[in-house]
């Protein structure tokens, strides 16, 4: 039989350390919305959102009363509309992002993630159709999430694309000058994309999913950095089984989350997402765990392997609490939605190449980075080639979302609201790689990806 | 369907009273109380069940055990058990 102290541990876990349940995200397959009339096809893609997640919220609501934790977030991810609005021979999806923004506020869901292109090694005419309509859909919808992978490590990367991303990331910057370029901040570009990734901007339902699936992502920074509080100073060894041992137990409670959504939505379970999400709350931070783990700030020598060691026993800890994980699985650093790594940028601990170093052992990419306004396009390409190759060379995710704030200098502060939080402007190296980025063209795949 | 109750709050006279006779009201049965007093908190957490309640929804029981709680200050939660099992045991 449980014991008190269980039962406090658990509530502590939630009452003091933050343990939620970042989100619950229902993926929606836009295959069978296929239409030759891009009208009819905006109708049905709502129709079909709206009737397979009429009680999303609704449950996610009762299951956070019912079990005593809290469910952030409740929302969607679809099929990258690139490929479900194929059909349609449409110039721009712009309506189409206008009638899922309707679906996501009809349905109470604060973000969609969808509006999206598979262009690893190419684009299709739907494919060009999306990406060039990205800029004018994310500044006139508000839920509306986009992603564009242009890299793999079995494809390489499509170098064309990359240098549009650039250009792209640049004009929602200006569209959306008044709000500190916040239609940045629902813009990712990716390589190695999943296809049941619940978190956004960069959820969306692959073509390979079933026809609606329930994907959960866990959370809990607060929970590890309070374990490791009562393991101050000692051996690598005890670190590592610290985190392992929380892991397994936030893991757990996602597991449970997702089995009865599941079960109470009548859609089949996907996936956990393991990776460690925080927010801007105090106490919900993944610097606040460097820090404890004995670093004064994330940025200083030790941080590659700090996080490292983080999202690897995250791993081996949550892999045994459940029986499907996937999506990202690996920690974010979100810098404006980290208190601790906003304070890091501001003193200067924190750089960008300090990031891409991240990314390399487990963080999934450079995640709402603000830059300077004035930094070109190809610049932004530049930082997006090397993060896509660290991708491609490695074999895994890896994503570029940064904000280039128009009319923002170097030291200033961008401000998006609510969980997507602040971010001081940080420095970006400006040698140029112009005529690097116009060469156009691919890379091709590197050589380990020939496992056949 | 079990359901763990938990009580926090500076200690009190009564507070088991209070609310085993809210729980008795509504037929739901305990199964097990255990409590500790940590420096002047009470510290309670009950095991009950609740398919011998009346006909009370788990969101009203809920809000009646945190009603009862504000009542006499301390903090009252209704949670499923479920959420222990998974998290403690394999």
């Amino acid at each position: 039989m449980i014991s008190l102290m269980e039962v406090q541990e658990t509530n502590k876990m939630i009452q003091e350390a933050n343990l939620d349940v970042r989100t619950i995200t229902m993926g929606i397959s836009l295959l069978d919305c296929a239409d030759s009339d891009l009208e009819r096809f905006n109708t049905k893609v709502y129709d079909k959102i709206t009737k397979c997640a009429e009680n999303l919220v609704k449950t996610g609501d009762e299951l956070a009363n019912t079990f005593g934790i809290p469910i952030v977030n409740k929302r969607i991810s679809i099929t990258p509309i690139a490929i479900a609005g194929a059909g349609c021979n449409a110039d721009s999806f712009v309506s189409t992002a206008k009638a899922l923004d309707k679906a996501a506020e009809a349905v109470g869901v604060n973000f969609i993630g969808g509006y999206s292109a598979l262009v690893q090694k190419g684009s299709t005419e739907a494919d060009k159709a999306l990406v060039r309509s990205i800029p004018q859909a994310l500044s006139e919808t508000n839920r509306v999430c986009s992603s564009v992978n242009v890299a793999s490590t079995r494809s390489g990367i499509n170098m064309n694309a990359v240098k549009k991303m650039g250009q792209i990331i640049k004009e929602m910057a200006e569209l959306t000058a008044e709000r500190d370029s916040i239609a940045c901040a629902k813009f990712v570009v990716f390589c190695n994309a999943v296809e049941d990734n619940p978190f956004m901007a960069g959820a969306f339902h692959g073509p390979g999913e079933r026809d609606s699936v329930i994907n959960v992502g866990v959370s809990g920074p607060g929970v590890v950095k309070r374990a490791l509080e009562q393991v101050r100073g000692a051996d690598f060894e005890t670190l590592c089984e610290t985190v392992k041992r929380t892991a397994f137990k936030i893991t757990r409670v996602g597991q449970l989350i997702a089995q009865e959504a599941s079960k109470r939505l009548n859609t089949p379970f996907g996936i956990i997402d393991l990776s460690l999400a925080p927010t801007p709350a105090i106490g919900d931070s993944i610097a606040e765990i460097i820090q404890e783990m004995g670093l004064e700030q994330p940025g200083a020598p030790g941080t590659t392997a700090a996080v490292a060691i983080l999202n690897d026993n995250v791993k081996k800890g949550g892999v045994m609490a459940s029986s499907y994980v996937g999506g990202l699985s690996g920690a974010f650093i979100p810098v404006s939605e980290d208190n601790g790594m906003i304070e890091a940028a501001r003193v200067g601990a924190l750089t960008l190449e300090k990031l891409e170093a991240m990314t390399c052992v487990c963080s999934v990419g450079l995640d709402m980075v603000a830059i300077p306004g004035d930094t070109p396009a190809e610049t932004i390409s530049g930082v997006i080639a090397d993060e896509m190759a660290i991708g491609m060379i490695n074999s895994k995710t890896t994503a570029v979302r940064v904000i280039p704030v128009a009319g923002k200098k170097v030291g200033e502060t961008a401000s998006f609201g609510g969980l997507l939080g602040y971010a001081p402007v940080m420095p970006v190296n400006l040698f140029s790689c112009k005529d690097f980025i116009n060469r156009g063209g691919r890379i091709p795949a590197p050589i380990h990806s020939f496992k056949n | 369907m079990k359901a763990i109750i938990t009580v926090l709050g500076h200690d009190q006279v009564g507070i088991i009273g209070k609310v085993c006779s809210y729980l008795s009201e509504q037929g739901i049965n305990i199964l097990d109380i255990s409590q500790t007093i940590i420096q002047g908190y009470f510290n309670m957490m009950m095991i009950v069940d609740l398919s011998t309640g009346k006909d009370i929804k788990f969101e009203a029981l809920g809000e009646g055990l945190d009603e009862l709680g504000r009542g006499i200050g301390v903090s009252v939660r209704l949670q499923h058990e479920d959420i222990f099992n998974t998290m403690h045991r394999i």
